[in-house]
């Protein structure tokens, strides 16, 4: 790449950080500003809201159980639905636009009429399986189903999953080297952003968790929210930043792993 | 490459591959389907049409009209602008700590709506916005022809925080997976720019960009917590309607006119996807494959 | 065919057992069946009811923001007198939602044991209630409970405009037409789906000439607030409040009082011409799943502690009268109420549906724009 292009493509990037990024944090800035202020026109700000939420034990569990629900979707999504997409797209490439279609219903429909759908079903799990918050689980991962399978379908899309397949086979391999040790490590910033997704979707999960009476980290923190409207948004900020936190340590994780299984790149 | 063993054994074996995501969606995402469109179809006494036929009535018909356009032009603005934001992280290093930033970052923004959210707008630029005063203060008025925050505009501009962030996450592995050998072999061949992006690397972005952008188009379509929380002016958009008619305190419980209201969102995002398959099968033609 | 049949119905007699012997299980620990008691009296009296409701240890609430006449106070201390842990779901949720949540919920330990609801989901879903007498069944007025004690009513209030007065004055309904209120005036909720909207719609009916089964006055009001730019179309919350964007609200009176915390110069009013008057209704699911907590709650709440808590948060409780009459009412929070001059009126069954209908249809044209 020449110099004059380098430089192009540098201010083009500092430009683009530098809108985006004042579009994105000035919001958040707002919240922040609003949650520090004292009550009363002239009084000092105050970090009083973010101080009082304190250790509360609902707030602790709720955040426990958000972030095994996460853990399972993510698992269960990666088990569900990679090896279903990589397996249509090689022997069944007819399924390919059901399989889509079937991925992007849970997003047609708002989540408040999904859970109408839900309920006879989380009745009878609760009344016969279990009654924890991990059943969620399954609603959760019917939720995550749009997001991720757009996330790696872009990246199966940049993979040239036949000629792949075909060379491994015609080399001697079964199907289960031809996903896991050839066609995976290809797409591995797709299944990291699938999860990085889902791990989103989960922790900022809502509706369905407070229409079914569970207490997720949404949740609780809307009951918490309830009683000041400073406390209410100073929750709702360490929420965003948390979850952010998470996910970068997710990053990280998610390269450390990839790096000891020494994938090649094709 | 036929197996000796014949074609009904093979084809058996293909589809088991299968099974598990047909019989976990079959459970929990077509059964609720299911439940929905039957409660479309259901009345006090019986099967009926009379809440399809309520969908023809004005108010909610404009519902309809809303939703498509609130949807589509922010999915719009999210797909361009979160390409380019896309863009701009995949072009630089891949370990680096921007992309790492900036992906978290779109991870829980892409999720942070409801309440909170169109409290951080009002709290920026409503009419008490932190902007608004400053602005105020030097003598500009941010809104001289009426508050357009509370509205649909404002809410077209509300939903693009988090469809943004979207597309930069869904869109990323696309561009991933550009190889920097194609830009230098567009060089050596004496292609600019333009070429560059028109002949090779537009081709193949497209139907990840598709893909992405009917996936915005859904999203904003089904959202409801942060319609819900900034307008109260009564249902604009379908998922307003239907939360009027499944949570409203002030009238008759009608939870199947809601139902019908769901099927309806069915059907409009069913026939967005058919003109999406469209596209793809078309764009599909300039690639080599 | 035989053995699969002969097993399968074993299967089946096995879990039915199964059922039967957890059936038998939540209820033997709380001695006498207490989902089936109308009252503490028939059933043992109140100690028996407070340790088999300890021994359930629980109850379910749903939709009960803790700002809302003081539960934030009531739920901690029910929690601290008896021990019980009060689990809330979904704070923000109609009176719609709750009654949706029991039917879908039912038989589940999830399910909300009792219901704080507005009179129009009260009256359409009696069937989902338990009946149950409080001890002081007989100081609650006859018309403001149902007679085989299905629903109680509990607080109500009455429609006022709460305005930030350190930057305006509101002295009639008429004022808020005028230029000084400027992108200021704003609604608790959406009228075609919140019964606090649609009350605060109706009292602005009865102050421009409407009347209770004619709401179309205040809509036009509103049309013209929006024409003027003087109305907000936000959903007037704590936060926007307090940030100043809703500096003038109509909501009800205790919800209205209950910004005072958070903005000392807030003030409320009730217009003399439209006191639009509303109660909530206490109600006891049939298939609560902690029945003994439930029925204890509803001691609780209907007792002098209970009321002069709501008194506290600028409800009037339904008890007001009888406990003025024998001096249990906290004269204090009673002085703090808003003052109310004028007839009130109230919002029936069949006026409600009319003006919910009115506005399905015509509420966005007015104000969507």
């Amino acid at each position: 790449m020449n110099r004059r292009r380098r430089r192009r493509l540098a201010a083009f990037k500092t430009a683009v950080y530098v809108v985006l990024g004042l579009f994105f944090l000035l919001p958040i800035a707002a919240m922040v500003e609003f949650a520090t202020r004292g009550v009363g026109i002239s009084s000092p700000r105050t970090l009083s809201a973010f101080t009082s939420i304190g250790s509360d034990p609902e707030l602790v569990d709720a955040i426990m159980a958000s972030l095994e629900l996460a853990l399972i979707t993510s698992v269960g999504m990666l088990a569900l639905l990679l090896p279903t997409m990589i397996w249509v797209r090689l022997r069944l490439p007819r399924m390919v636009r059901p399989v889509e279609l079937a991925c992007l219903t849970p997003l047609t429909i708002p989540a408040i009429v999904l859970v109408v759908g839900f309920a006879p079903i989380y009745r009878w799990i609760e009344i016969n399986v279990s009654d924890s918050i991990l059943t969620l689980a399954f609603a959760y991962l019917i939720l995550v189903l749009p997001y991720c399978y757009r996330a790696l379908d872009a990246g199966l899309s940049a993979v040239d999953i036949r000629t792949l397949s075909e060379a491994a086979r015609s080399l001697g391999a079964g199907w289960d080297t031809v996903m896991w040790r050839i066609v995976v490590p290809n797409m591995s910033s797709a299944v990291s952003n699938a999860c990085l997704l889902c791990a989103a979707v989960v922790l900022g999960e809502f509706t369905v968790a407070n229409l079914l009476n569970f207490e997720n980290l949404q949740v609780a923190i809307s009951i918490l929210g309830t009683g000041n409207a400073s406390i209410s948004i100073a929750l709702s900020v360490l929420s965003l930043v948390f979850v952010f936190v998470f996910l970068l340590v997710l990053s990280f994780l998610a390269r450390s792993l990839s790096r000891r299984r020494g994938a090649a790149r094709a | 490459m036929r197996r000796p063993l014949g074609g009904r054994l093979r084809l058996s074996s293909t589809w088991l591959g299968a099974a598990p995501f047909v019989v976990y969606t079959g459970a929990f995402l077509l059964l609720p389907t299911v439940l929905v469109a039957v409660g479309a179809f259901s009345g006090a006494h019986g099967p009926t049409l009379s809440n399809l036929a309520q969908l023809s009535q004005p108010y909610i018909v404009s519902a309809f009209v809303n939703s498509l356009v609130l949807s589509a032009v922010s999915a719009s603005v999210g797909a361009v602008v979160g390409a380019v934001l896309a863009y701009a992280v995949a072009t630089g290093s891949p370990d680096g700590i921007m992309r790492r930033l900036v992906t978290a970052l779109c991870g829980v923004l892409s999720q942070f709506g409801g309440v909170t959210l169109a409290f951080a707008f009002i709290a920026t630029i409503g009419t008490e916005g932190f902007i608004v005063i400053w602005l105020r203060q030097h003598g500009i008025d941010f809104y001289p022809n009426g508050v357009w925050l509370f509205s649909l505009t404002g809410l077209t501009l509300i939903y693009t925080y988090f469809q943004i962030p979207l597309m930069v996450i869904v869109f990323m592995p696309a561009l991933d997976g550009i190889r920097p050998q194609w830009r230098e072999a567009t060089e050596t061949l004496g292609g600019a720019t333009w070429h560059y992006w028109r002949h090779v690397a537009g081709p193949l972005l497209l139907p990840a960009f598709l893909g992405a952008w009917l996936l915005l188009f859904a999203n904003a379509f089904s959202a409801y917590a942060t319609a819900a929380a900034l307008l109260d002016i009564g249902g604009v958009i379908v998922p307003l309607q239907i939360s009027r008619a499944l949570s409203s305190e002030v009238g008759l419980d009608q939870a199947n006119l809601a139902a019908a209201l769901a099927l309806g969102m069915v059907v409009v995002v069913a026939l967005i996807t058919v003109g999406y398959s469209w596209l793809q099968r078309r764009s599909a033609r300039w690639l080599p494959r | 065919m035989n053995r699969t049949a002969a097993r399968g119905t074993r299967l089946a007699l096995g879990v039915a057992a199964l059922a039967v012997i957890a059936g038998c299980g939540s209820t033997s620990s709380s001695g006498a069946s207490w989902s089936t008691a109308t009252s503490a009296s028939a059933n043992g009296g109140m100690s028996t009811l407070v340790s088999a409701a300890k021994a359930e240890g629980q109850l379910n609430v749903i939709a009960l923001p803790l700002n809302w006449a003081n539960y934030g106070s009531i739920i901690k201390d029910f929690e601290a007198k008896y021990g019980i842990k009060v689990n809330q779901a979904n704070p923000q949720g109609s009176s719609q939602d709750e009654v949706n949540a029991v039917k879908s919920e039912a038989g589940t330990s999830n399910a909300p044991d009792v219901l704080d609801i507005g009179m129009a989901v009260a009256w359409a879903n009696t069937s989902l209630f338990a009946p149950y007498k409080v001890a002081e069944w007989s100081d609650i007025l006859a018309d403001q409970k149902d007679a085989g004690g299905l629903w109680y009513q509990d607080y109500g209030g009455y429609m006022s405009i709460g305005y930030d007065s350190s930057k305006y004055t509101v002295t009639s309904v008429s004022d808020l037409l005028t230029p000084a209120f400027k992108s200021a005036v704003a609604l608790n909720g959406d009228p075609t789906e919140a019964n606090a909207a649609l009350n605060g719609v109706m009292m602005a009916s009865l102050a421009n000439g409407g009347s209770l089964s004619n709401i179309g006055p205040g809509v036009s009001f509103f049309k013209q607030l929006n024409a003027d730019g003087n109305f907000v179309p936000v959903t007037a919350t704590a936060a926007t409040i307090d940030n100043g964007t809703t500096p003038v609200v109509f909501d009800w009176d205790y919800l209205n009082s209950a910004s005072v915390v958070n903005l000392p110069s807030w003030k409320v009013f009730v217009p003399s011409d439209a006191v639009l008057g509303g109660y909530y209704a206490q109600a006891i699911t049939k298939t609560a799943p902690h029945p003994a907590a439930a029925r204890l709650w509803e001691e609780y709440l209907y007792s002098a502690t209970g009321q002069n808590l709501w008194l506290q948060g600028g409800a009037r409780p339904v008890e007001m009268s009888a406990m003025q009459a024998n001096g249990t009412l906290n004269q204090t929070y009673a002085a703090a109420l808003p003052a109310v001059s004028g007839d009130p009126v109230t919002l029936d069954e069949s006026q409600a549906a009319a003006a919910a209908s009115y506005l399905a249809g015509n509420w966005s044209a007015a104000v969507g724009s």
